[in-house]
C-alpha cells in the first residue's frame, strides 16, 4: 500500500448508499482525475458511520472533516478547495462537528458520538471492508492466530464464559454457556452458524456489521470453529441485504485465499470452511430452529425444544448458533481477555449493545452504548432529541417482541434485565421513539400486524390467538370498542405467551400488553369516547371547516379527491362527513386555518 | 496461505498506509498552497514530499496544505511540526531540497538549519 496524504472516506453502507454515495465516489475519482491529484488521495468506501440521518457521509483525513449529505455538486468543491487548495469546505461540515470557533472536532467529541462506546462497530466507517488487510491492519484475524496457537479448545471457552457475554439476538442466554454446551455434545461432526436473519422493522445493526466489517463475523465464526470443534459454519443471512451478501461474499473468498478458511489454517493443522445460505425473508427464520430447518432445505418453521441446537442442531447434528452482533464481539474479547469486557457494563450485562435508532428522533441512525447507559442519554444526548420540540411519549424496544416504555422509565440503565422487568425486551436492539402525536394503540395494531403476517401457522395459539387479538384492536380503532375488550387482549395475549410454541408467539403479545400497561387511558377513550388524542385514528377523526374563518376562497374543495367540500364562492364551506376519507388534504391547503382535525 | 508471520506482515504494512485515519498525534508537515506557493512551485515540493515518504515508508506522519503563510517571496514553504515541539520553518523550498529535508528532519530528526528561515533571514 501506498502513502496518501489524505484519505477520503465515503460511507458504502446501505443508508447513504441509497442516497447516492456510489455516485459521490464516482465524482471523487473523476474530480481527483482532473485535478490530476488522484496519486496523492485514496478515496475509500468503508461501512456504515452511524449518523444515517445526516448521509451520505463523507470524512476526509488527516484533518478529519465530517461532510454531511453530500451530493455529487458538493464534490466538485470538495475536492478543489479542500484537497486541491487545502481548506475545509466550512459550509459543507456536520454542525456539530465544529467547535463554535469553527475547528473542527475530532469524531469522538462530536455529541453523537460522545458517548457511544464502539465495540462491534468499531471498524465500520474505518475501514474498506471490501479489503481484508485493512481489517488485519487494526489486529484483524490476530485473534485467531492466537487463539489457535496459544489457546486450547477449552481456554477459549471459559475466556468467553468469564467475560460475561451474553447473546444480542434477543434472550441474552451466556454465549460461554452456549459454547460450552456445543462443544460438551457428543458426535464427531459439529456446525457453527451464524443468524443474520434480521427481521424486526426497524432494525439494521446487524446489516451495517455485516456491510462494515465481514471479516469480524467471519474470524469469531472460525474461532467458534475451534472452541466447539467444528469445521463447517454457514451465515444465514436475508436476501433482502445485497450489500451485506456482497460484502459476505468477496470477505469469504478473500480469507479463503488467505488461508484463514479452509484447510490447515495458518499451519495448525485446523480445518475451517464458510458458506451463506440466503434466507427468503420470513420473519419466523430468525427463530433458531426455523433458521436451521431453513439452512436444510425445509420450509422455515420452528420446532419444539429440547433438544436445543446445541445438542442436536443443523442435519441433526450440534450446532451453535449466534447472531452477528455477538460473533462481532468476540475477536476482541480473545485478544483483551475476558477481563476487558468485565469492565464494560452492568452487573449482569456486559459490554456494549448496538441500538438501531428510528422514530421522531433527530438523529436517526446506529449507536454503540455500553450495558447501563439510559434511554433518555440516547434519545436526548446521542440522538439528538424529538424533532420540532414535540414531547416524548415511549419507546418501543425489542420490535414486534418487545414493549413501549413510558416516560417514567426514562432514566432506567438499559440492560437485559431491566428492560424485562419493565414489560420490555432488548431483543436485537431496534429502538423507535415516539412523540404525542403518535397513537399507542395504533403502534400495538401495527406491530400486531406484522406478526400475524409473519405468523408461521405451525401452531394454533400463535397463529389463531394473534389474529384474534388484532381484530379486536382494529375494532377498537376503527371506533367500535365495547367495554371489555381491553380485558380480552389481556387474556388472549397472557394466553398466547404461555401456549405458543417458538419466541415469536411467546413474545408477540408483548406491544399489545405494555401499551395496555403504560397508557391504558388511551385504549379507554378510543373505546368510550371514541376519541384519538393523537389523531392517528381515521375512524375516530372528524374535519370540520370553522364558519367564520372560512373565507370562501374554494382551494379547498378544488384539492378534495372525493368532492366532499361544496359551498357557494366567498360563503363558508361544508365538509359532507358521509363523503369524507379524512385525507387531511384540504387541512393542509387551507390558507386560513379554518379547516380543524378532531 | 499465509502465516502468522506474513499476517503480522500485512498488518505493520497496511497499518502504515491506513493510520492517519486513526493517528492525530504523529509529525504534521505542512506546504503553504496559497496562488504565491503555487506559482512559485509548491505543488512539484507537495508531491516530491509525498514519493519521498512513500518511498521511505515513513510512519506516523501527515502532510497537509495550508494557505498563504505571510512571507510569500519564501515561498514554497514547507512547515514541520513535531507534537509538542517549535515548528521548523523550511523556505525557497525545491524537490531536491525536499529530499534532504525528508532524510535528515523527519528520519532522523535533526532540522536541516540552512534551509530555514532563520537562516534565510541571516543572508539578507
Amino acid at each position: 500500500m501506498y502513502f496518501y496524504r489524505s484519505h477520503v472516506l465515503v460511507c458504502g453502507g446501505t443508508g447513504c448508499h441509497s442516497s447516492g454515495s456510489a455516485d459521490i465516489i464516482e465524482q471523487f475519482n473523476a474530480e481527483l482525475k482532473k485535478q490530476g491529484i488522484e496519486k496523492e488521495i485514496l478515496v475509500v468506501q468503508t461501512g456504515c458511520f452511524g449518523l444515517c440521518e445526516v448521509g451520505p457521509i463523507v470524512i476526509v483525513y488527516p484533518e478529519g472533516a465530517f461532510y454531511s449529505r453530500v451530493t455529487t455538486d458538493d464534490v466538485v468543491e470538495i475536492v478543489s478547495e479542500h484537497l486541491v487548495k487545502g481548506r475545509t469546505v466550512k459550509h459543507l461540515l456536520y454542525h456539530d462537528s465544529i467547535t463554535e470557533e469553527h475547528d473542527i472536532k475530532s469524531l469522538d467529541e462530536v455529541p453523537f458520538y460522545q458517548k457511544q462506546k464502539r465495540l462491534a462497530l468499531r471498524n465500520c466507517g474505518v475501514i474498506n471492508p471490501e479489503d481484508i488487510d485493512e481489517y488485519i491492519a487494526f489486529n484483524g484475524y490476530k485473534a485467531l492466530g492466537k487463539a489457535l496457537t496459544e489457546m486450547t479448545p477449552g481456554e477459549v471457552i471459559s475466556t468467553i464464559k468469564e467475560s460475561g457475554l451474553r447473546g444480542r439476538g434477543g434472550a441474552g442466554f451466556s454465549v460461554g454457556l452456549k459454547w460450552e454446551f456445543t462443544s460438551k455434545a457428543e458426535g464427531q461432526k459439529k456446525f457453527v452458524a451464524c443468524n443474520a436473519d434480521e427481521g424486526d422493522p426497524g432494525a439494521f445493526m446487524d446489516r451495517s456489521i455485516l456491510e462494515g466489517a465481514p471479516h469480524a463475523v467471519i474470524e469469531a465464526m472460525t474461532i467458534a470453529g475451534y472452541a466447539v470443534g467444528a469445521d463447517q459454519g454457514y451465515i444465514y443471512v436475508r436476501a433482502e441485504y445485497p450489500i451485506a451478501v456482497q460484502r459476505l461474499t468477496m470477505a469469504i473468498g478473500q480469507a479463503r485465499e488467505y488461508g484463514l478458511l479452509g484447510n490447515n489454517i495458518l499451519e495448525t493443522g485446523f480445518d475451517f470452511d464458510l458458506e451463506l445460505r440466503l434466507g427468503a425473508g420470513a420473519f419466523v427464520c430468525g427463530e433458531e430452529t426455523a433458521l436451521l430447518a431453513s439452512i436444510e432445505g425445509y420450509r422455515g418453521e420452528p420446532r419444539p425444544r429440547p433438544p436445543f441446537p446445541a445438542v442436536k442442531g443443523l442435519f441433526e447434528k450440534p450446532t451453535l448458533l449466534n447472531n452477528v452482533e455477538t460473533y462481532a464481539n468476540i475477536p476482541q474479547i480473545i485478544l483483551k481477555g475476558s477481563g476487558w469486557l468485565q469492565e464494560i457494563g452492568t452487573d449482569k450485562s456486559k459490554g456494549t449493545k448496538v441500538f438501531a435508532l428510528g422514530g421522531k428522533i433527530n438523529n436517526t441512525g446506529l449507536v454503540e452504548v455500553p450495558m447501563g447507559t439510559t434511554l433518555r442519554e440516547i434519545i436526548y444526548d446521542i440522538g439528538g432529541g424529538i424533532p420540532k420540540g414535540k414531547a416524548f411519549k415511549a419507546a418501543q424496544t425489542g420490535g414486534p417482541s418487545g414493549g413501549c416504555i413510558p416516560v417514567e422509565h426514562l432514566d432506567t440503565p438499559i440492560d437485559y434485565d431491566s428492560l424485562a422487568a419493565i414489560g420490555s425486551m432488548m431483543g436485537s436492539g431496534g429502538l423507535i421513539v415516539m412523540d404525542e402525536d403518535n397513537c399507542m394503540v395504533d403502534i400495538a395494531r401495527f406491530f400486531l400486524e406484522f406478526t400475524v403476517e409473519e405468523s408461521c401457522g405451525k401452531c394454533p395459539p400463535c397463529r389463531i390467538g394473534t389474529k384474534r387479538m388484532l381484530e379486536l384492536l382494529n375494532k377498537i380503532t376503527e371506533g367500535k370498542g365495547e367495554e371489555g375488550d381491553i380485558e380480552k387482549l389481556e387474556e388472549l395475549g397472557e394466553g398466547i405467551k404461555i401456549a405458543s410454541l417458538c419466541g415469536l408467539g411467546q413474545t408477540a403479545p408483548n406491544p399489545v400488553l405494555s401499551t395496555i400497561k403504560y397508557f391504558r387511558e388511551e385504549y379507554e377513550e378510543h373505546i368510550r369516547d371514541k376519541k384519538c388524542r393523537a389523531g392517528v385514528c381515521d375512524a375516530l377523526l372528524q374535519y370540520t371547516i370553522i364558519e367564520d374563518k372560512c373565507k370562501g376562497c374554494s382551494l379547498c374543495t378544488r384539492v378534495c379527491p372525493v368532492d366532499a367540500i361544496s359551498g357557494q364562492k366567498k360563503q363558508p364551506y361544508n365538509i359532507d362527513q358521509s363523503i369524507c376519507i379524512k385525507c387531511g388534504a384540504c387541512l393542509e391547503k387551507c390558507p386560513f386555518g379554518a379547516i380543524v382535525k378532531g | 496461505m499465509k502465516t502468522l508471520k506474513e499476517l503480522e506482515e500485512i498488518r505493520q504494512r497496511t497499518l502504515e498506509a491506513i493510520n492517519l485515519r486513526k493517528d492525530r498525534n504523529g509529525i504534521r508537515v505542512v506546504v503553504g498552497m496559497a496562488t504565491c506557493g503555487i506559482a512559485a512551485g509548491a505543488r512539484n515540493v507537495l508531491t516530491g514530499l509525498i514519493d519521498q515518504i512513500r518511498d521511505r515508508r515513513i510512519q506516523h506522519i501527515t502532510v497537509a496544505q495550508t494557505g498563504c503563510i505571510g512571507v510569500c517571496r519564501y515561498e514554497p514553504m514547507v512547515e514541520v511540526y513535531y507534537p509538542g515541539e517549535e515548528k521548523v520553518t523550511y523556505v525557497n523550498m525545491t524537490p531536491e531540497k525536499v529530499e534532504r529535508v525528508v532524510t535528515e528532519h523527519l528520519v532522523n530528526g535533526s532540522p536541516v538549519t540552512e534551509y530555514t528561515i532563520g537562516a534565510a533571514e541571516k543572508i539578507h
